[in-house]
């Protein structure tokens, strides 16, 4: 047999990618300190040597408006910083004992040489996490982390012409790309349409007009609505006649979503259109069910609020984990990849990044199961 | 025959019933409401603890040529083991943990460090033996499949090494529970017709020995080069501790008399709250101080265990206070005692049951491992329509006082007779 892969073998599965030295070596030590991995006694001394997940720890909170917050967070072992610009990832951060879980746009562009990653975070009132994350995060909190994922993100090379459209927090996500393209010296032909209730309330507002100085083909066009009402997008022709032939970024609420969706189909131009949905979605907790999709199987069924998830997936020929059916045996727990469920026992509602136990949840709105 | 009707046994009314199981409906939501930064504090320490320990006793350990090293170190292992066993291992993979969302403590990853794979552990343990508790016939955990632990179960020839089966289970016990669940999980997944190579759970089970054996009997001796003896027999003497120790705990939880058994019958249209019952009457518990409730990964808290598996270990004793309280209140029979005492009892059905019925005089529906709600009837009344209530105090008149009832009239009854035989000893005498 391979003795590299027999070296590998005990911690496999939860291997640090591009790091194969560090990979044998640890599946080598597993085989003493089996069951655990030596990650195991190892992050007692240092949290962020956790191998069976990504950590990382946040180095720096910097104030962007009132509600808006970046976190600088040093990532632990394993991370891949060979992300997209654009691209989102999953933190955790623990609060009462209870670990949550919410996904953020990376603002830092990648392979920044400092090994760092930023997200900035704008409170929401219904957002639990992120009035808190705006609220205060110490400095040198640990945070769990999913690797960065997400298709809205710039190809390489960049096309010639971009539009970018935004609003709110929906400026996240491109001001990685505008980061991205500045430090390549690759931000020419650019126009950025970003919308924010009041002055106080730009995110980066300094820094995209110092981008605009350097760059004399970066258009920044910053929206007031507060007082300049609604950017119209009927303006486009005459302010920026070109548009058509742009390649476009739009990420905001849904609403401005739909309306971009509905004037670029109209002109016949979906193909160049990229769309990030980007607003908390909320438990419906009307008891009316959605729609549950098991994404791994590619089926998805309508259930109502009383339908046990267990039921949902079995109806529709999903192969569905179970044991006792009534939620003590733990033999059903799969992750709940997107959207609520509601537990049937305690009325308690789980989201995104949970465990559930299928035999004792129903769908609070749609949902997609990791099966 | 075991109990087949749980509510006339608990000398309960449907109502009554109902009540019971709301109530415990509300102990769950109080403990899931208030759990917090506390009790993950606490179960983040108890792992703190336990792998310090386990990394100082290796350590300790590679001086084990000297004496008192060894007993230390050996001492510092078996702690960590059974902390890891019970505490952790036991707890975590119930998913008393799952709630605090973390990858690192919960039931879909946690591996444990004993023979068996945790997930055949799982099937077996969390989902036949908690969901089927204490039925004959399909709680394999009755007797193991190798003890004869109720007279329900009818006497072979084989049980008469009972006594000796018993110590040989105890002294290996982690083994017994791995080829346990390995056929539990062979059952279910259907692979008990594949041949021995073939099957994905066979596969499963001899990497997991493969790793276990050879990392405390091999690779940790060999690391100690001379001194490899003494290491191989501290870590075999850690083993055997823990071993002793959770077969002794489990044997308390689910063997003293008063741990009733059930029928299929009963199982088969109960309710939420029929079932919490069962779990109640069906378990033990055995006093402890807070010492040995963690040692014994608070399964010193068996009853309150097996109504709330999936609740956090460190509240059971906080429920233990609520359900102690239900018990006065609806005169149910709480079931403690010390750990010796339970310990004796368990035994004592154990050597007993070795023997053919013919040679015992309990029937299985008045013996002291199991009974029937067939004790209570007058002629073929059931007992529920003899409920009571005292007149004096208002409070109900249960099954509590309806079993000591039913021991004065065995006691009087026996005097009676030896009266009786006395007195005709006399009259043949004069
Ligand atoms: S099937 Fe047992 S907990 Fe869901």
């Amino acid at each position: 047999m391979d003795l590299k892969k027999w070296l590998e073998a005990p911690a496999a599965d939860v291997s640090a990618p591009k790091r194969p030295k560090l990979n044998m070596l640890r599946g080598a030590f597993t085989r003493i300190t089996t069951p655990l991995l030596p990650d195991d006694y190892l992050h007692l001394a240092n949290p962020l040597w956790s191998a069976r997940e990504l950590r990382g720890r946040v180095v720096e909170v910097k104030q962007e408006t009132a509600t808006a917050v970046t976190l600088v967070i040093q990532p632990g072992w394993g991370f891949n910083f060979d992300y997209k610009p654009g691209q989102y990832i999953g933190i955790g951060l623990h609060l009462g004992g209870r670990w949550h879980w919410r996904s953020y746009s990376l603002t830092s562009p990648p392979n920044w040489d400092e090994k760092r990653i930023s997200i900035t975070v704008k409170a929401m009132p219904e957002g639990f996490l992120s009035s808190h994350l705006v609220g205060g995060v110490p400095q040198g909190t640990i945070v769990r982390l999913a690797a960065p994922k997400g298709n809205f993100a710039l190809p390489t090379p960049p096309p010639e012409k971009i539009l970018f459209i935004t609003a709110g927090s929906g400026i996240t996500p491109v001001i990685s790309m505008l980061r991205a393209l500045d430090r390549h010296g690759e931000l020419s032909d650019t126009v950025h349409i970003h919308s924010a209730p009041t002055e106080d309330e730009v995110m980066f507002a300094d820094e995209l007009s110092a981008l605009a100085e350097a760059h004399p083909q970066f258009h920044s066009h910053i929206q007031l609505t507060r007082s300049d009402g609604k950017f119209a997008l009927a303006s486009l022709d005459e302010l920026y006649p070109d548009w058509r032939t742009r390649e476009t970024w739009a990420c905001g609420p849904a609403s401005l979503l739909e309306e971009i969706e509905r004037v670029w189909k109209h002109e016949g131009l979906e193909d160049k259109l990229h769309l990030e949905r980007f607003e908390i979605s909320r438990a419906d907790t009307s008891g009316k069910g959605g729609t549950v999709t098991f994404a791994k199987s590619d089926r998805s069924t309508e259930v109502d609020g009383a339908t046990s998830l267990l039921e949902a997936g079995e109806n529709v020929g999903v192969q569905m984990p179970f044991g006792c059916r009534m939620g003590i045996c733990q033999t059903c727990v799969v992750p709940l990849t997107a959207g609520h469920v509601i537990d049937l026992r305690s009325g308690k509602q789980h989201g995104e990044g949970d465990r559930i136990q299928t035999c004792i949840s129903a769908a609070a709105g749609d949902c997609t199961l990791d099966l | 025959m075991a109990i087949s009707d749980i509510k006339e046994f608990a000398h309960l009314t449907e109502a009554d019933m109902e009540a019971f199981g709301r109530e415990l409906d509300a102990v769950r939501r109080d403990i899931e409401d208030s759990r917090g930064a506390k009790d993950a504090a606490y179960i983040r320490r108890t792992i703190r603890v336990q792998r310090s320990l386990e990394l100082g006793a290796r350590i300790v350990l590679l001086g084990s040529k000297y004496r008192p090293a060894w007993l230390a170190g050996t001492a510092m292992l078996s702690v960590a083991k059974i902390i890891e066993n019970m505490e952790l291992g036991h707890n975590v993979m119930h998913g008393q943990w799952d709630w605090m969302n973390d990858p690192e403590i919960h039931s879909v990853s946690w591996e444990w460090d004993q023979t068996g794979p945790s997930e055949q552990w799982k099937r077996a343990h969390n989902y036949s033996h908690h969901t089927y508790t204490n039925i004959v016939g399909m709680d394999d955990d009755i007797g193991f499949g190798i003890l004869r632990m109720t007279r329900d179960e009818p006497w072979k020839p084989i049980n008469l090494i009972q006594p000796l089966a018993n110590v040989l289970l105890a002294m290996t016990f982690e083994w017994g529970i791995a080829l346990h669940d390995l056929d539990a999980k062979k059952d279910l997944d259907g692979e008990t017709n594949l041949p021995f190579w073939k099957s994905a759970s066979n596969r499963q089970f001899g990497r997991k020995i493969a790793r276990q054996v050879g990392k405390d009997f091999v690779l940790f001796p060999a690391l100690t080069g001379p001194a490899w003896k003494s290491t191989l027999t501290a870590n075999a003497t850690a083993n055997l501790v823990r071993n002793l120790w959770t077969y002794v705990v489990i044997f308390c939880g689910h063997f003293p008399d008063g741990a009733e058994k059930f029928t299929i019958g009963q199982f088969e249209n109960e309710t939420r709250a029929e079932w919490y019952m069962r779990q109640m009457l069906g378990s033990a518990n055995f006093e402890a101080g807070k010492v040995m409730a963690f040692m014994s990964g608070n399964l010193c808290y068996q009853i309150e265990h097996h109504m709330f598996p999936d609740l956090p270990s460190n509240r059971y004793a906080e429920i233990s206070e609520r359900v102690h309280a239900l018990c006065e209140k609806y005169d149910l029979p709480y079931t403690t005692g010390s750990l010796g005492k339970q310990y004796l009892l368990a035994l004592r059905t154990i050597h007993k049951l070795s023997l053919p019925d013919s040679w015992l005089r309990a029937t299985s529906d008045n013996a002291p491992e199991t009974s029937s709600e067939r004790r209570f009837r007058t002629g073929e009344v059931p007992a529920v329509h003899a409920l009571r209530i005292d007149p004096m105090t208002g409070e109900r008149r249960g099954l509590r006082s309806a079993i000591a009832e039913a021991r004065v009239t065995l006691r009087n009854a026996k005097k009676e007779a030896k009266r009786q035989a006395k007195a005709m000893r006399r009259t043949q005498g004069e």
